[in-house]
């Protein structure tokens, strides 16, 4: 199975203006990611990790510098472009799951694919498919509020999976659980990374970086190491 | 050919496509505003008040301005009434010289000369009114006797319900035979017909040939003045020259200490133009005739037509005031609206960030919140309809007042609300639209 590039960056800069200072976060970052790679990205606070997700989420753009996703040139798209790649291309899972607190499990999972419109009945399958598949068929119903952290979580990875997207993006999704919690979570990472999923997480545990393929390290907006095993 | 039916077909997918669409924001709005049932209420109250309150003040107003067109189109449009009144000056006289003769009031000469030299006069009937007790046995009415023509009921659009109104003859010869209204007829004969009995006026009987159908009362009467205005007076009509002979034109009024004495040959008279176009001169000409032949203004001029079309100004400047008022209303409920909106783009700051994340648009987040303003001024104005419905009949049951709901009424006052629901919740949506996914995201 050949791989190819999925995400490109070339010299990647970020400024942020404070008020009459400015604050580069980073500074000239250039990476390739495969399709069907694990990546942590790991780093200090403040080093850049968040931001650097953001921008790979299509949520930001770089002051400077290109992001190729799938061969297309995003950078300096505008902001509804940028909606559809979110909505079309990429999948999050975040530490504190954002889930919306109104909305029952399946109507969660698919916020989505009523943003792609989807019909209605399609995508309700499709749902109900996602929350089998993450174990939540006998929770469809309830509330976020009703769920375990690390339930919540599942429905959150059913939510980023339900576009079928290229590329998963993780911020911390483990911070927020225990660890024998964390470890299902892990577990269902680890599965979809057999079936081929491209995942980039962000993390500060090494026992977790330790079960990906690639370790990307940041320092001062910097990359700062780079290992793939 | 074939294109043709592919588009046709793209567009009806498109068109159910975003009926579903809607459909489902709004059961989306529904959750949204569920969640915060008080909170949701209580902004759509504004709308409801306001909405209500249009729709009933129009009612009463509406139904208060109808009533008083069919009382003055039943004095006659053609008509002009002229009704002696008495002068200011005199009573002041009065009031420090006892036992004076007022002399004042429409003259015969006055009747002739309108009779005789004003064109455009198709006919003329005088009357006297006098205030006196009618018995039968030992029921009483205090009632206004009116001696006059047989041309009284046609003139003043009055019916005979029952027997005959006086006759040529019976005019000319001063019989006593009169007529009854209706109410009175009921209070002096509570069992039996009228017809035929006799009643008595001082020392003097009647014999009853007919019974009016109960008609309209005049609006500002000067008998109905000083009773209750709710109570109809009563009245009892009799051959003008009956009444001259039998009451003579000098009347004595009995007050507290003190007797008091008018001469007045003729109470009213009322003249009949020969058409709409004519009521204005014939009315000037009468007021320059009078003018002339009275010192003292000792008279006072009704014309019906004006009186109508002065009923319309005045209810075009009560819907104008009802208007602005209903708009203000509307406007506070509107503020309500966005007021409530703000607060909740901003407790929901995060779940915009989280469907940013997802895909939404700007246009999908202010489609969502829009949907959400309109839902509650929307059903805000549907809860105001059925109550501003209602509340007209609870007033006419219990208040006996009369309301008419026009058509119209809650139609506007509904697609206001809607409207108000599009201007008032566009800007919050926009602000909520307009924030950046990364700060969304980042908010607790």
């Amino acid at each position: 199975m050949s791989a190819s590039t999925i995400v490109k960056l070339q010299d990647v800069r970020k400024t942020y203006q404070m008020g009459s200072v400015s604050v580069e976060v980073l500074r000239g970052i250039s990476l390739e990611f495969l399709t069907g790679e694990y990546i942590a990205i790991m780093g200090p606070s403040g080093c850049g990790k968040s931001t650097m997700l953001n921008l790979l989420g299509c949520l930001d753009r770089p002051t400077t510098g290109q992001y190729l996703l799938d061969g297309k040139d995003v950078s300096q798209l505008e902001d509804d472009a940028l909606s559809a790649i979110r909505g079309a291309k990429l999948g999050f899972i975040f530490q504190s799951y954002n889930l919306i607190q109104q909305l029952s499990v399946i109507e969660n999972i698919e916020v989505p694919l009523y943003y792609q419109g989807r019909p209605e009945e399609e995508s309700r399958e499709t749902a109900v498919e996602l929350a089998k598949m993450v174990g939540l068929e006998s929770r469809l119903n309830h509330k976020p509020f009703e769920l375990s952290g690390g339930q919540q979580q599942r429905v959150g990875i059913a939510r980023a999976l339900a576009n079928d997207p290229l590329v998963i993006l993780a911020d911390e999704p483990t911070g927020n659980l225990d660890s024998s919690s964390g470890k299902d979570i892990l577990n269902i990472f680890a599965n979809l990374h057999e079936r081929g999923k491209t995942i980039i997480m962000v993390t500060h545990d090494p026992g977790i970086a330790q079960l990906t393929t690639r370790v990307v390290r940041f320092c001062d907006g910097e990359v700062e190491s780079d290992v793939r095993r | 050919m074939s294109d043709v039916k592919k588009d046709i077909k793209n567009l009806r997918r498109e068109f159910q496509f975003s009926g579903q669409r809607l459909n489902r924001s709004m059961r989306l709005a529904l959750k949204s505003l569920w969640l915060h049932r008080l909170r949701s209420l209580l902004t759509m109250l504004g709308i409801v008040f306001g909405v209500c309150s249009v729709i009933a003040m129009l009612a009463i107003g509406e139904g208060a301005s109808s009533e008083a067109q069919d009382q003055i189109k039943n004095l006659g449009s053609l008509n002009i009434i002229l009704r002696s009144a008495k002068p200011p000056e005199e009573q002041k006289v009065s009031n420090t010289q006892q036992n004076l003769v007022l002399d004042y009031g429409l003259t015969h000469l006055d009747l002739r000369r309108i009779e005789n030299t004003i064109p455009g006069v198709s006919s003329v009937v005088p009357s006297r009114l006098i205030r006196e007790y009618v018995w039968n046995a030992t029921h009483r009415v205090d009632c206004e006797i009116v001696g006059t023509l047989p041309a009284y009921p046609e003139i003043r659009n009055q019916r005979v319900a029952l027997g005959r109104f006086f006759t040529f003859r019976e005019s000319e010869t001063g019989a006593n035979v009169c007529v009854l209204s209706g109410g009175m007829a009921r209070m002096l004969f509570p069992t039996e017909s009228p017809l035929g009995k006799d009643v008595r006026v001082s020392q003097d009987y009647y014999r009853v040939i007919g019974v009016m159908e109960a008609g309209a009362q005049l609006p500002g009467d000067a008998t109905a003045q000083q009773g209750s205005s709710s109570i109809p007076v009563q009245r009892m009509f009799i051959p003008l020259a009956a009444a001259r002979m039998q009451f003579g034109e000098t009347l004595i009024k009995r007050r507290a200490g003190s007797f008091e004495a008018e001469r007045v040959p003729l109470h009213e008279i009322t003249v009949k133009a020969e058409d709409r176009n004519a009521v204005a001169n014939v009315s000037l000409a009468i007021k320059d005739l009078l003018t002339r032949n009275h010192k003292k203004k000792d008279y006072e001029m009704i014309v019906p037509l004006e009186l109508l079309k002065q009923a319309e100004r005045t209810k075009q400047i009560f819907n104008i005031v009802l208007g602005s008022i209903a708009a203000i209303s509307l406007l506070v409920g509107g503020i309500g609206i966005m007021n409530i909106m703000l607060a909740n783009v901003t407790e929901r700051t995060r779940e915009i960030g989280i469907r940013r994340a997802l895909g939404a648009r700007r246009r999908d987040i202010v489609t969502q919140f829009l949907v959400e303003a309109v839902m509650l001024s929307g059903t805000g104005g549907l809860v105001g309809v059925m109550l501003g419905i209602t509340l007209p009949f609870l007033v006419t049951h219990f208040a006996g007042m009369k309301t008419i709901v026009t058509f119209w009424s809650p139609m506007i006052a509904f697609s206001i609300s809607a409207v108000i629901g599009i201007v008032f919740g566009l800007y919050p949506a926009m602000r909520a639209a307009e924030m950046d996914p990364v700060e969304a995201l980042r908010h607790n």
